[in-house]
């Protein structure tokens, strides 16, 4: 009898240690490029800060997947009325926000009326102004009634914007925030990290990570040293394209090269002359070699797009061929329009390299058709000052990283000028239209009209190299929005 | 002595205010909204003009400089536009990776630049002091960032020694913040470490060949006697001089260091309130940065006196 016991003490301790051998690591060290100001999406638009809490602190009534499709989130299912304007949420049961307040349709009230406030600060605001009202049916149920129809309405509340908060803890998510995802905020180190804990009490499928700590590292040279260290386990916005082969030959590292939804674009003043004439525009799209731009400024890293639609989108037409490089047809367009002569224009860059690798670039490209570009680098708070609000630019190199934005150029008195009728009326029905295969096709009308008017110089889709240890999976490699997503990593051993 | 510390303070109070107005007066015309910074591109503008009124953007400058003057004088720096904190919590939680930073790196480059200094300047012209003078002329000419990533390439990623950046803050243990401080600490000291001992020789040489130096020699005493007792006293005005030019150097100048080590110090602090706009953070930044020039400078003076009695007159 004791000799069994003993057996089976044995038994059991080597299956003790042989699982704990087994156990794999649930600890994580990211590198991120910027420091989110704050921690509250639904009050800033850096991408910094849905980078860090998007899927995993806050959550919204829907959230978009790694390819970019709309799922259920705190909403288990919906309902929508035959005339698309009424939608009715069905909310998740026993959900806790992570300072032990129950979450119910109050909190979905209390959010979506205070992004659409009078005084709002929502960077997004834009995404509700559809909504007419929000009613409580019961605990778990909310009905949003639209002023009317709108499409991508679902998509919208899937936006880190969009997320479901508390009012006991809104005030207060800048620095402590209090969402419902499977990790809790736990420490913020200013200027250095933000670390945050697996939410023992999460309502849905539990994380396999305790830990994840993101790290700030602005300076590429210093982000290369941290992944060859090990400091750093995964990078996945890696900010030095130019270590791409020492990376992808060390076989500690897997790299992957991912999507982003970031249009960069050559934006060009259509208010001003001699920019109002689409013939110089289109002698500037003629004049521009996109592939050039993709090698000597993204160090090859990139795709490139003929209109504002980002390429793993369903309904992306690709239309990079309606202007393709040739300098002679760019100089003949430049005759047409009497600027035979050459023109002297500004070209304001901002920080990112894409922008001041790429203005470089496109300066030597243009001046081959006579367009003498004096480059003017800016600092973002300048940039926005000098070109988005006060309009005061020629040219001026910009990646527009929201999901989904064509509708920019419907916009009234946004900041490139552009206006046409026709292509307004295809977005206020593109609003209006659910059918999934009829916004396709207004999506690619869409693509067409901003390519024929050559509106802007479409130059590359952004690209995002992902760098994580070869040991780790479930990360997302393409990014359909602004996130992070740590709710499936795990290391394999 | 009293008359000339009082003196020195009034003065240091009044570089102080007039400081305070130039650097509100200067922010204040550089482009930028910070409001639309925070919200970007794609907000609308009635919710940008929401957040300006919130942060107080829309009273009349001299308001601002008013009651941001009357909070400084009580210890209220104000709150951060972007991080939404008090300032004085984000100041202090960087100032504790900066001064010590500064200070480590002033040690080291004290430690290896006065003995280096002193060496040479008692064997001057032999191969010693050709070495040693060729080694700081390098010292001097290579950029701190560059020696820096090339610690971090032989000490973090060839060696796995230390860390090749970052903070794990001073609740993680006094070892691993000191681990953490160290190569950042070589890096700045060293460029520092070849002009200071540069300075000691040749504060040294002019000394040593002072006619005192010839009497203390001709009574008799040794040669190090000599250059210890008498000529070192001697040559240190100049190179206090130079160490309290570095100090507010090295406080100051960090930027470029902690970005390479991606340490959260004072020099990240202003660059990147400078980058956001978050102005409030870099009026109080700058008003500490000028507030320590000015009393390093003021310890500099009564370091002369100590070492000078001939100076304490004045």
């Amino acid at each position: 009898m004791s000799g069994v016991k003993t057996l089976l003490a044995v038994g059991a301790l080597l299956l003790a240690t042989s699982s704990a051998a087994m156990a794999a690591r649930t600890d994580l060290v990211l590198g991120v490029v910027l420091e989110p100001p704050h921690l509250d999406p639904t009050a800033g638009a850096a991408a910094a800060i849905d980078e860090i809490v998007y899927s995993n602190v806050f959550e919204g009534l829907t959230r978009i997947d790694e390819t970019g499709t709309v799922q259920p989130a705190l909403a288990e299912s919906w309902t929508i009325s035959d005339d698309e304007k009424v939608y009715t949420f069905k909310l998740h049961g026993g959900v806790k926000f992570h300072d032990g307040t129950t979450f119910d349709a109050e909190d979905v009230k209390f959010s979506l009326d205070r992004a659409r406030a009078e005084n709002s600060t929502n960077a997004q605001k834009a995404l509700f102004s559809a909504i007419e009202n929000v009613e409580l049916v019961d605990p778990a149920t909310v009905k949003v009634t639209l002023k009317q129809p709108q499409g991508a309405f679902l998509y919208n509340m899937g936006w880190g914007d969009a997320v479901i908060v508390a009012p006991e803890s809104a005030e207060t998510n800048k620095e402590k925030p209090v969402g419902t995802g499977p990790f809790r905020f736990a420490d913020w180190a200013r200027g250095s990290s933000i670390t945050i804990t697996r939410n023992p009490e999460y309502w849905g499928t539990p994380v396999a990570l305790d830990k994840a700590e993101f790290r700030i590292i602005p300076d590429p040279a210093a982000a290369t040293a941290a992944v060859l260290s090990g400091d750093v386990q995964a990078f996945p916005f890696f900010p030095a394209p130019e270590a791409r082969a020492q990376l992808e030959a060390d076989p500690r590292f897997k790299v992957t090269i991912g999507t982003t939804e970031g249009e960069t674009i050559l934006s060009i003043n259509n208010k001003k002359p001699p920019f109002n004439n689409v013939k110089v525009r289109q002698a500037i799209s003629y004049a521009i070699d996109r592939q050039a731009v993709i090698d000597g400024a993204m160090f090859g890293l990139g795709t490139p797009i003929g209109s504002h639609f980002a390429p793993h989108n369903p309904a992306y037409v690709d239309m990079t061929g309606a202007y393709p490089h040739d300098v002679e047809k760019a100089k003949a367009l430049m005759h047409e329009a009497g600027l035979q002569d050459g023109i002297k224009v500004t070209l304001k860059l901002p920080p990112p390299q894409y922008a001041r690798r790429g203005g470089e670039i496109i300066a030597a490209q243009l001046r081959k058709i006579g367009i003498d570009c004096e480059i003017v680098p800016v600092e973002w708070a300048d940039w926005l000052q000098q070109v988005f609000k006060d309009k005061n630019f020629d040219l001026t190199i910009v990646s527009h990283t929201e999901p989904n934005d064509i509708d920019i150029y419907s916009r009234k008195d946004y900041y490139f000028g552009y206006d046409n009728p026709n292509f307004d009326k295809l977005i206020e029905e593109l609003n209006i239209t659910s059918d999934e295969a009829a916004r396709k096709d207004l999506y690619g009308k869409a693509q067409k009209i901003l390519s024929d008017d050559a509106v802007v110089g479409f130059l590359f889709e952004l690209a995002r190299m992902n760098v994580w240890d070869a040991n780790i999976e479930g990360y997302w490699v393409n990014a359909p929005i602004q996130a992070n997503d740590l709710t499936k990593v795990r290391w394999k051993q | 002595m009293m008359p000339f510390l009082l003196k020195r303070i009034g003065t240091g109070a009044i570089t102080l205010l007039l400081a305070s107005i130039v650097v509100f007066a200067m922010l204040d015309v550089v482009p930028g909204d910070p409001a639309r910074m925070m919200l970007g591109m794609n907000a609308t503008e009635d919710a940008v003009q929401a957040l300006r009124e919130q942060m107080g953007l829309n009273q009349p400058l001299i308001m601002r400089y008013m009651s941001w003057l009357g909070g400084f004088l009580v210890g209220d720096l104000g709150r951060s536009y972007t991080y939404s904190v008090p300032v004085s919590q984000l100041v202090a939680e960087r100032a504790v990776v900066s001064l010590p930073l500064a200070l480590l790196a002033l040690f080291l480059s004290t430690a290896i630049a006065i003995p280096v200094g002193l060496y040479s300047a008692s064997h001057r012209g032999k191969a010693a002091d050709t070495i040693a003078m060729g080694a700081s002329q390098l010292g001097v000419a290579i950029p701190n960032f560059w020696f820096a990533l090339l610690l971090v390439y032989v000490f973090a990623i060839a060696l796995r020694l230390l860390p090749a950046g970052g903070f794990p803050g001073w609740t993680a243990g006094t070892w691993p913040a000191l681990k953490a401080l160290f190569l950042p600490a070589i890096a700045l000291a060293l460029p520092q470490a070849a002009i200071l001992a540069r300075v000691t020789r040749s504060a040294l040489l002019d000394v040593l060949g002072e006619d005192f130096v010839r009497t203390a020699r001709a009574k008799g005493l040794s040669r190090n006697t000599v250059l210890w007792r008498h000529a070192l006293r001697n040559a240190l005005i100049p190179v206090f001089t130079i160490l309290g030019l570095q100090f507010s150097f090295l406080l100051a100048g960090t930027i470029i260091i902690e970005n390479v080590f991606y340490l959260p110090g004072l020099g990240r602090l202003i660059f990147q309130a400078i980058t956001q706009r978050d102005l409030i953070v870099v009026e109080s930044v700058v008003m500490l940065l000028v507030a320590t020039v000015i009393v390093v400078n003021l310890l500099v003076d009564l370091s002369y006196a100590a070492i000078d009695p001939r100076l304490r007159g004045t």
